[in-house]
């Protein structure tokens, strides 16, 4: 582990439990991960084999029931819900499988959302969106609202809103799960290019390989075990 | 300031609803306002009764009458500052629906007992100066038209005049304002004088005192001592502090209003609790939209202050207009042909009340949904 | 007429469609029912008290009784009669007798500070002096508790509806009149008119103990009947030793009991309204959120070729079947809660108590029926309008 001083992302041990009913679901059972600084990080596996859970606990939207999450150096596992939310806001940027943007915004105000949690003044917002809009190509549909975009642009303002803040790491939970091939397409170069280009880091979980092989690495996993081939 | 923007287009965002809504606590809140009037018409001005008065009548009922020389004999009492009589004049003004209370009454020295009945100064010289002069509230001068000059005949009654007529004729001198928004200004009061010279029988006999004592925190015990003075005489009395002798009146109206308030008071908090549920589930439908706004790094309250800031703007949308409008309406006065309910004002504590009650309405009606969706797990708000 | 009947099966079918679905919309059609069920419970259950105090007041008034009055005197309480007019009252053209003489009773009539039962607080209670025939000249006396009290005797007999508003008015407690003890001795009814609210006791005992003299307030008659009174009155009015008032007996206590019953009339209308609007916007809630979820169906129906006039008649028939059954759950609800309930307030007129029962009639269920359709037609009527309007293509897009 020579490149240590590089990990950016260090899962010890995590497991996460769920009740359903009297009985409980171990859901991660003790996973391991370590992913390195400016990794585009792919994470297959079947549905329910906790792909999204191991997401929300790098990004902070979950707790574990056991194990450590580190990112950055911070124990984030140990953090308050309300520190917590001030570290996502500054870390994470968040990419939904259904974008999740707010119906009552336009795609400007949709990306702006998360820089309201800043001190930046609204002239400094402004430009900042115009960037990250700029980025994915959007410029010209900044006053349109979500129903008047096509689902692939509604994911691009999604990735906007994620990049907007400049984060350390960006998630990505099947962001092309409901998109054409197309739309996917784009999405998927916009996300190697971040990555090669600004060299961000990111996360995606997905159930397509075709998207799986535009990661730098990719990662199965099956039973709380993760793996580098698929089991089969 | 910044989230003004997403603050509005959520209120925005179903238009036709938040109006809905808006005119619906609106309504509530009218309806609240208008209550408070019709409650406090019910009271007879209790809050405003004199807490250094006393109202002393006949032990057996009111309607009989007591001796013109027991205003001396109180005096005496020690503790007794002052006390006037008045007596229940019951005329009929062109026709009996057109009621209002008369009374005759020693000039200088009533306006004194009652300095919330504002006279001008050339006012009340004239009513000094005028044997038949009389004075009214401006609710009453208002309601027939009348003006300082006219000649206000009125037919007795109860009390015929020594030349066997019933018309007594008065001269408007003087037309009083109330201190204070609870004071009574639908009466009218003539002088003693001309009244007990005029009247054919009754003379000497007045139908209550009212007494100004020195120190109110003494009312029961001065009470007692004039009632002790007139025991055992032909006409003993009944004293109690004005407040009392109100409230006692007030409850004769009795269940009814009590019925009425309640019923009233009822829908008015069932309206709430309607109203409150429809901006409930405005928040509900937006769980998975909180969720998103946690998982960009929103705290929980923030989220919580956001919904709130959204269902009190409406609750003091609709409940601020509501109270206006109350206020305006209730401006109009006595809404009854027959004049039955002399004070009718919005009084200020319930608009104090008011206030409280629509901010409860707005926070209550944000919390609850807001906070079950902060329960929720981010990733399990995300999910709906 | 062809059209027509293709028409009427049209808006049948669409409505049969529409009802069908509310099943689904339980949560906003409940609330719109149980809002105008609100208005209609409080608008029917506020009139009803004027209804009882009405009823109490005047129609159980016998139309053949009458009353007479000092002239000029508005209440018995400001009247005044003399032994001598009483007597002319007694003989005069139309008055009932029968064994014992003239059915007339010259009374008295003031008032007496007691306790009320359910506040402690004092009140006043009339308290009526009354000569022999007085029970005859009521319509329907009869003693339900304890004996008639004998006359010349400090006792006295109680209302029922005093009796049940007042401390101490019972069989065998004695009330306290200037100085002296009355024995109260029996309770009676009058088939629930306003002597039930009355205490009676012996005309000739009263006169001393409030010191009347000989004199009296007021005669009541019962006359041979109802069509006796213009003679009856024509001979006490031409009359020059009398200078009173004649009056039949119900229209005597209906001006009696305006001031009150137009209070709480008022009142209760001002309520109703305000609260008829709070249940208008309820219902325009519920049928615009009706008329938005069946959005895509409405417009199937439409591109199906049904017409605009059937999607409107249908709206506005669930809406009007709502506010039907909010107006009947209202009223029944009004029924059970208030009718017969026993109250008692203040007759101003009198200056004292009177004892009623709440009335529900069918007259106000009516009324309240006929509230809730119209507040039911007109919160239906915006959002039929919408889903005739709705443009069929973009409607069927949609969702």
């Amino acid at each position: 582990m020579s490149e240590s001083n590089n990990v950016l992302v260090r899962v010890h041990d995590v497991d996460k439990v769920f009740r359903r009913g009297s009985e409980e679901v171990h859901v991660l059972g003790g996973a391991h991960l370590e992913m390195p600084d400016g990794e585009f990080l792919a994470l297959m596996g079947p549905s329910g084999s906790g792909k999204s859970t191991l997401l929300n606990l790098i990004g902070g939207l979950d707790r574990p029931s056991e194990g450590t999450v580190e990112v950055g150096g911070l124990r984030i596992d140990r953090l308050s819900d309300r520190k917590l939310a001030g570290w996502r806001a500054r870390h994470i940027g968040l990419v939904f499988q259904f974008y999740n943007l707010l119906p009552v915004l336009t795609a400007e105000r949709n990306v702006e959302l998360p820089l309201l949690l800043t001190h930046l003044s609204r002239a400094e917002r402004r430009k900042h969106v115009a960037a990250a809009l700029g980025v994915v190509g959007l410029k010209d549909r900044s006053q349109h609202y979500p129903r008047q975009l096509s689902g692939g642009e509604q994911q691009r303002v999604g990735i906007a809103r994620a990049i907007v803040t400049d984060p350390t790491i960006l998630l990505c939970d099947e962001p092309t799960g409901d998109l054409d091939r197309t739309s996917s397409d784009e999405i998927l170069n916009l996300l190697s290019a971040l990555n090669e280009e600004q060299g961000k880091t990111i996360m995606m979980v997905t159930h397509d390989p075709h998207a799986a092989a535009r990661a730098s690495r990719t990662l199965y996993l099956d039973k709380g075990k993760l793996a580098t081939e698929p089991e089969e | 300031m910044k989230y003004l923007h997403l603050l509005w287009r959520n209120l925005t965002r179903k238009k036709l609803r938040t109006v809905l809504t808006v005119l619906a606590i609106l309504v509530a809140f009218l309806l609240f306002g208008y209550l408070s009037a019709v409650r406090q018409a019910f009271n007879m001005g209790i809050e405003v009764a004199g807490a250094d008065r006393l109202i002393v009548r006949h032990k057996v009922s009111i309607i009989q009458f007591l001796p013109i020389s027991y205003e001396r004999r109180m005096e005496q009492i020690e503790g007794v500052a002052d006390a006037v009589h008045q007596t229940w004049f019951g005329g009929v003004y062109q026709e009996p629906k057109n009621f209002f209370a008369q009374m005759p009454v020693e000039p200088v020295e009533f306006l004194e007992m009652y300095p919330e009945y504002v006279l001008e100064p050339p006012e009340y010289e004239a009513f000094l100066n005028t044997r038949t002069g009389a004075i009214t509230g401006v609710t009453t001068a208002e309601r027939f038209g009348w003006k300082v000059g006219d000649r206000i005949p009125i037919e007795a009654t109860i009390w015929s005049k020594k030349d066997g007529t019933r018309t007594w004729e008065f001269d408007l001198v003087g037309i009083y304002e109330g201190a204070e928004k609870g004071t009574d200004t639908t009466g009218f009061f003539f002088r003693y004088d001309y009244f007990d010279e005029a009247r054919a029988w009754g003379e000497g006999n007045v139908g209550w005192y009212t007494v100004r004592i020195d120190d109110p925190d003494r009312a029961a015990e001065i009470a007692e001592a004039i009632d002790r003075e007139f025991a055992n005489s032909p006409a003993e009395t009944k004293a109690e502090p004005e407040g009392a002798f109100m409230q006692g009146f007030a409850k004769q109206i009795g269940d009814v209003a009590a019925i009425v308030t309640a019923i009233v008071t009822m829908a008015f908090f069932t309206m709430l609790l309607v109203t409150g549920n429809t901006m409930a589930q405005s928040v509900r439908e937006r769980i998975g939209e909180l969720g998103v706004l946690k998982a960009l790094g929103f705290t929980h309250r923030g989220v919580l202050g956001l919904v709130l800031a959204e269902s009190c703007l409406i609750a003091v949308l609709g409940g601020a207009l509501g109270l206006a409008l109350a206020a305006w309406l209730v401006s109009f006065g006595d809404p009854t042909p027959t004049a039955s309910l002399p004070i009718f004002y919005f009084p200020a504590r319930d608009v104090v009340i008011g206030v409280v009650l629509i901010f409860l309405l707005g926070l209550a009606a944000g919390f609850f949904p807001a906070l079950r969706a902060l329960r929720l797990q981010t990733a399990d708000a995300l999910r709906r | 007429m062809v059209g027509l009947i293709n028409w009427l099966s049209q808006i049948t079918a669409v409505t049969k469609f529409s009802l069908r679905t509310v099943p689904e919309r339980l949560g906003s059609s409940a609330s719109a029912v149980f809002g105008i069920a609100g208005v209609v419970a409080v608008f029917v259950g506020v009139l009803s008290i004027a209804q009882g105090i009405r009823q109490t007041m005047v129609t159980s008034a016998a139309p053949e009784g009458a009353i007479v009055l000092r002239s000029g005197a508005d209440s018995e309480m400001m009247s005044g009669l003399g032994r001598e007019a009483t007597r002319i009252i007694s003989e005069a053209p139309g008055v009932a007798r029968d064994a014992e003489g003239p059915l007339s009773s010259a009374e008295l009539f003031v008032i007496l500070n007691l306790p009320k039962r359910s506040t402690g607080t004092d009140a006043n209670v009339p308290l009526r002096g009354v000569e022999r025939a007085a029970p005859r000249v009521r319509a329907d006396f009869r003693l339900v508790e304890g004996r008639m009290f004998e006359w010349g005797r400090n006792e006295v007999i109680a209302g029922s509806a005093a009796a049940r508003e007042f401390a101490g008015l019972d069989v065998g407690a004695s009330l306290e009149v200037g100085r002296e003890q009355w024995q109260v001795v029996g309770i009676f009814a009058t088939n629930g008119d306003l002597s039930e609210s009355e205490i009676w006791t012996d005309a000739k005992v009263l006169q001393p103990a409030y010191r009347r003299g000989d004199s009296f307030q007021s005669a009541r008659v019962r006359l041979n009947s109802a069509g006796s009174f213009q003679e009856f009155k024509d001979a006490l009015t031409s009359d020059p030793r009398l200078d009173v008032k004649v009056a039949r007996q119900d229209e005597f206590f209906a001006e009696q009991s305006i001031v009150v019953v137009t209070l709480i009339t008022v009142l209760g209308t001002i309520i109703a309204v305000i609260m008829g609007l709070g249940a208008l916007i309820g219902a325009l809630n519920t049928m615009y959120t009706a008329v938005s979820e069946r959005t895509r169906e409405i417009a199937t129906l439409r591109a199906l070729g049904f017409r605009s006039g059937p999607v409107v008649a249908s709206v506005l028939t669930e809406a009007l079947i709502l506010a039907l059954a909010g107006g009947l759950v209202g009223g029944g609800l009004a029924y059970v809660a208030f009718d017969g309930f026993q109250a008692a307030t203040m007759n101003w007129q009198s200056f004292s108590q009177v004892g009623f029962a709440f009335a529900v009639t069918p007259q106000l269920l009516v009324q309240g029926a006929v509230y809730s359709a119209l507040i039911g037609l007109v919160g239906g009527l915006f959002p039929a309008i919408r889903a005739a309007r709705l443009p069929v293509a973009t409607a069927l897009r949609e969702l």
